[in-house]
């Protein structure tokens, strides 16, 4: 069964058709990767799903319920978080205080303090930030700082992660344990949005990819049916 | 239970700030007893520009929006005071001041704090120009009467509550500073869009703090025209206060809670002593002092006071000092 589910979804920047008449559906539990070159759409779909950006036409639907006029921090209250392609962190905040204002307002019930700061030092230790909690979020490195997004986004308690570019900037090594990271986020029952540009990622962990070209969904499938997809190699390599 | 609980342990410090808080208040209070009423009249204007510069860096220092407005809520303030000052008893009327500027602010906000940057500041800075012409227009046309007179009270009874506004100023500050609230308002100030994307209801937490501000110099505004007696467009609405809170925030240094409360405090006192002394050459001073604490002193008395702090005991304080700024 679907989670979120978009229908002819379309988002114009004055003449330009940034995203056209794109369907998808995500289904819970799976990894859903979302690639295309530059320009494609990509992270503009991202911002329409997460309400950055108002949807010109068509529908977006998580758990069957309408979100497309939704304020960004209602949807993020409703279980859907986000990371940002180029780093958005509160930099003279803690990393514990990013975690607790995200459980705190981003959560849907009432948390309190005391749990939400037990449960921010689990996040840490989970995605490998144990024993930062108190250092200013601008003096951690790239890496520090895209896993304190990725930390931040799950404070929320989310159902739905949307992940952009978290391996973007980073060394092989790094690249392999941001996948261990996907996949430990993914086991614990969160279902994953990536978009990503490095394929070794890209085709390791996704159950299914959906691939933007200009705005439009040129194509959708299994990452072996995406690599040998004619049109696909044909955007991406030229003809 | 707060934020800043979590974060710090207990320390004797936690009860050496309060002991000296409590020491202030308490001289402060019996201060008209001892003191004679020209030190009162002083402590008057001093506590009106630290209640105009702490609540205009309530708002404008965590979140970075610098608004310009602070002067057209003073002046609703001072309206208040002339136009209800014989319906209302005294209290009541500054409870007032304060109530219509958090109501025109509330408004203001919510049309403008979409606007960032220099926008926000050239808006709210027209707000004040728009509102003083409109004002001028209004008793030229319907009353036929330029400016008003308030029914003057005796300075003892403005000092208290001056002191009592003051004091609800300082806990709402404190409050704010410790509570989830003001980690809101900080995620705004250091980056509005993850702020959004974390579930801050950004546009609410920033309309609300601005008309909370508001609130606090409408206040003030209401009873300092019980002292000044007679006002019209030109005064209550003079450009002037809506420049001090900036310049005397900076001037105090923004990175700490008490910067604000510094800068005012000094600002306000240096004003007196230069006016007094120098009657035709004080604006002169005045304008090079603050070139310089400007150019020396990016973060203001309180960057100067943790400079000395890293002198003497080798570090401690630095840490945060560019925070909120």
């Amino acid at each position: 069964m679907p989670i979120l589910e978009g229908t002819k979804v379309c988002k114009n920047f004055g003449g330009l058709a940034a995203v056209s008449e794109v369907d998808f559906c995500l289904n819970q539990g799976e990894i859903l990767g979302l690639i295309g070159p530059n320009g494609a759409g990509k992270t503009t779909l991202f911002n329409l799903i997460s309400g950055a950006l108002v949807t010109r036409a068509g529908e977006i639907k998580y758990k069957n319920k309408t979100i497309s006029k939704m304020k960004p921090f209602q949807i993020c209250r409703h279980g859907i978080a986000r990371t940002f392609q180029s780093v958005k962190i509160f930099p003279d905040m803690t990393v514990l205080e990013h975690l607790l204002l995200s459980a705190i307002f981003g959560s849907a019930g009432r948390i309190p303090t005391r749990e939400a700061k037990r449960e921010a030092l689990n996040l840490l230790e989970f995605v490998g930030l144990k024993g930062l909690e108190n250092v200013p979020a601008r003096d951690l490195n790239l890496v520090r700082q895209k896993r304190l997004e990725v930390a931040r986004a799950l404070a929320s308690r989310p159902e739905v992660l949307l992940l952009d570019e978290l391996m973007a900037g980073l060394n092989p090594a790094e690249v392999a344990e941001a996948m261990e990271l996907v996949k430990k986020i993914r086991d614990s029952e969160i279902t994953i949005i990536m978009i990503e540009h490095v394929m070794k990622a890209i085709m390791g962990i996704c159950d299914r990819i959906i691939v933007l070209h200009h705005g439009e969904k040129i194509a959708e499938g299994t990452p072996q049916e995406i690599a040998s997809s004619k049109t696909v190699i044909e955007v991406y390599l030229g003809e | 239970m707060s934020v800043s609980d979590i974060k710090t342990g207990f320390s004797y410090k936690k009860l050496i700030v309060p002991a000296v808080l409590g020491l202030i208040l308490v001289l402060l209070a019996t201060l008209p007893v001892y003191t004679p009423s020209y030190t009162v009249v002083l402590m008057i204007t001093i506590l009106m520009y630290i209640i105009l510069t702490v609540s205009w860096a309530l708002f404008s220092g965590p979140t970075g929006y610098v608004s310009l407005a602070p002067s057209a809520f003073f002046g609703v303030g001072m309206y208040t005071a002339a136009i209800l000052g014989k319906e209302l008893h005294l209290a009541g009327m500054v409870i007032a001041g304060g109530l219509f500027s958090f109501v025109l602010a509330l408004i203001i906000g919510a049309i403008t704090l979409r606007l960032r940057g220099i926008y926000f500041a050239m808006f709210t800075f027209g707000l004040v120009v728009l509102i003083q012409q409109i004002l001028l227009w209004w008793e030229i046309t319907f009353t036929h009467t330029r400016g008003r007179f308030v029914i003057p009270v005796d300075n003892t009874t403005i000092y208290y509550i001056m002191l009592a506004i003051f004091v609800t100023l300082t806990l709402t500050v404190i409050f704010i500073r410790r509570s989830k609230y003001g980690l809101a308002l900080q995620s705004i100030g250091q980056d509005e869009e993850a702020a959004a994307h974390s579930g801050v209801n950004v546009t609410l937490v920033k309309v609300f703090t601005f008309a909370i501000s508001a609130l606090f110099m409408g206040a003030v505004g209401a009873i300092v025209a019980t002292r000044w007696t007679y006002i019209d467009p030109y005064i209550a609405f003079n450009p002037t206060f809506s420049f001090f809170p900036v310049l005397m925030s900076i001037f105090g240094g923004m990175g700490q809670l008490y910067g604000p409360y510094l800068g005012a405090a000094i600002f306000a006192y240096l004003e007196e002593l230069l006016i007094t002394n120098f009657e035709y050459y004080y604006m002169l001073i005045f304008g090079i002092i603050m070139v310089i604490t400007i150019v020396f002193l990016p973060s203001g008395i309180v960057g100067l006071i943790q400079k000395w702090r890293m002198l003497k005991w080798g570090k401690g304080g630095l840490a945060k000092d560019d925070a909120n700024t």
